[in-house]
């Protein structure tokens, strides 16, 4: 269970998340869906524990993200944008230094490595360096290192971005199957992979949440495309579109100084 | 604990893994090789001029004097040139990349991570002392210098180096440029090194404050052999005070 309340995050004068509420239950996976820049990055990380909010609140599995940090980490499982790997270590290495520093136990350590090893298919590369993989295998480096702890929470910030089809498709199978029986966040640009994956979606745009609905309800008089443009644009919510409108004009602003 | 070794070995592999240790441990064994046989030589010949004139008081001239405690000196300079570059990845490459979000978000103290960098710089820079006592080996295989003095001056240069590695770790915690963290942690340590000469013409207490701030002043009473706690304070306090001004960097780091 994720519970987003009110979550507000500025950057200086720039307001990347703006009074965010959403929930996702337990063994729910939502797809967290926005134009580029929308804050979906900046309330991942902050669901995640990497940075604090400065207003509102996240509870994963009932404990607050900031004063139980702890307790949220071991639950989590989380993919940044880009795969957090050390380039000079080899595949198998860098997945035991993962399992230590997520608290595993001395002598499962092994053991969780090979198994992630093979829930994603790495069992070709894993003694190769990281920084000599193919974008899709560090994708997949990514993935197994959020699962080494069983995580029953997992975030994933574009899984899929940079991947030739045929890495996609693959990919794609491997989160279906991870989704399976766990809590999952999973930001992307690509619809019909919401549709594929997830049950239910979170649309944020100019750090408004602008839509929170399931999947199955919202597609019966729309495809997910119209809905996603009606809510972006603002069709759907006149009043958001012109506070969105107006952060958006803040950042070109910020851009171009 | 485990975290903390777990980070510190991860570091040590890395930089044993690409060429950087070996690069530094033989560039340091050279520029010191070459010092102390230069050394050695112009020791060789005083020796041999003096004995030649009789009843010239020649006590100055030993070992330690003539060779060991210049050596020292020299050494004390290349390590305020190559600690820099040891520390600067520590924090500034994962910050650069992410893998610090990979560190945030497991369960590990900001503590832990401040002191597993730290274990891995000095576990280099130890290699690097431990190399170079050869030279001194070597003087007590063909000489006889003072035994304590020798081993005073070299406790002083590394306790030296200990407290140089956590403000270089300081300066990596403060950026993701590594050539930011290199230039400003050399800035520090010559500050730490020129910080006592105004002392000179300064008035009580800034004079005192000036020269305790000097580690030139307890490097060089080190290097006659005195093992004064005052001395043995002063590079822990150091040390422990650039490890916290660390930890107070990497948990802001978080916050921008
Ligand atoms: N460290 C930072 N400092 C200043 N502004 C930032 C920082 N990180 C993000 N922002 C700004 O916050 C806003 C939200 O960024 P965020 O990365 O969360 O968007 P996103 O939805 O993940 O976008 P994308 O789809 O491109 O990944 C943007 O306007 C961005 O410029
Ligand atoms: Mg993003």
């Amino acid at each position: 269970m994720i519970e987003v309340k009110n979550l507000t995050k500025t950057y200086g004068s720039i307001t990347a998340v703006d009074n965010v509420s959403f929930q996702v239950a337990t063994g729910q996976a939502a797809g967290f869906l926005g134009p580029n820049g929308a804050g979906k990055t900046t309330t991942m990380r902050i669901i995640t524990g990497f940075m604090p909010a400065t207003a509102g609140t996240v509870k994963v599995d009932g404990f607050d993200v900031f004063e139980d940090s702890f307790e949220v980490r071991k639950r989590i499982g989380y993919l940044p944008e880009t795969p957090p790997l050390y380039l000079e270590m080899t595949v198998r290495s860098y997945l035991r230094h993962v399992g230590k520093l997520k608290a595993i136990a001395r002598a499962a350590v092994a053991g969780a490595a090979d198994r992630v090893i093979e829930e994603c298919g790495l069992e070709q590369v894993a003694g190769r360096l990281c920084g000599h993989l193919s974008k899709g295998y560090r994708q997949r480096v990514g993935l197994a290192q959020a699962l080494i702890h069983e995580p029953a929470v997992l975030i994933l910030d574009e899984p899929t971005i940079g991947l030739d089809p045929a890495q996609i498709i693959e990919i794609r199978a491997l989160i279906r199957r991870l989704t399976t029986e766990r809590t999952v966040i999973l930001s992307t640009h690509i619809l019909p992979e919401v549709q594929q994956i997830c049950a239910k979606v979170v649309i944020i745009n100019a750090g408004h949440i602008a839509l929170e609905a399931d999947i199955a309800e919202l597609v019966r008089e729309r495809s997910l495309e119209e809905e996603y443009l009606r809510h972006v644009s603002g069709e759907a919510n006149p009043a958001l579109a012109r506070a969105g409108a107006a952060a958006a004009g803040l950042e070109g602003g910020a851009a171009h100084a | 604990m485990r975290n903390v070794l777990a980070i510190a070995w991860r570091d040590i592999r890395s930089v044993f893994v690409s060429p950087i240790a070996y690069v530094v441990l033989t560039g340091f064994t050279l520029l010191s090789g070459w010092f102390f046989f230069n050394m050695l030589g112009q020791f060789n010949r005083l020796v041999a001029q003096y004995s030649m004139l009789q009843g010239m008081d020649t006590t100055w001239l030993n070992l330690n004097d003539a060779v060991i405690t210049p050596l020292l000196g020299n050494l004390l300079v290349v390590l305020l040139i190559v600690i820099p570059m040891i520390t600067m990845r520590s924090f500034a490459e994962e910050k650069s990349s992410s893998t610090f979000e990979l560190l945030f978000t497991s369960p590990v103290r900001v503590g832990e991570m401040v002191l597993g960098k730290y274990l891995a710089s000095a576990f280099l820079v130890t290699a690097m002392i431990a190399i170079s006592l050869v030279f001194p080996a070597i003087l007590f295989i063909y000489g006889n210098p003072e035994l304590g003095i020798t081993a005073a001056g070299f406790l002083g240069l590394y306790l030296t180096a200990l407290a140089f590695v956590a403000a270089g770790n300081f300066t990596s915690a403060l950026t993701s440029n590594q050539i930011i963290a290199t230039i400003s942690a050399m800035v520090i340590l010559l500050l730490l090194f020129v910080i006592g000469w105004p002392a000179e013409g300064a008035g009580e207490p800034i004079k005192s404050i000036l020269v305790y701030l000097s580690v030139t002043e307890h490097f060089q009473s080190m290097l006659k052999g005195v093992l004064d706690t005052r001395d043995l304070v002063y590079f822990a306090s150091v040390t422990i005070v650039f490890l916290f001004l660390t930890h107070r960097a990497v948990e802001s780091a978080r916050w921008k």
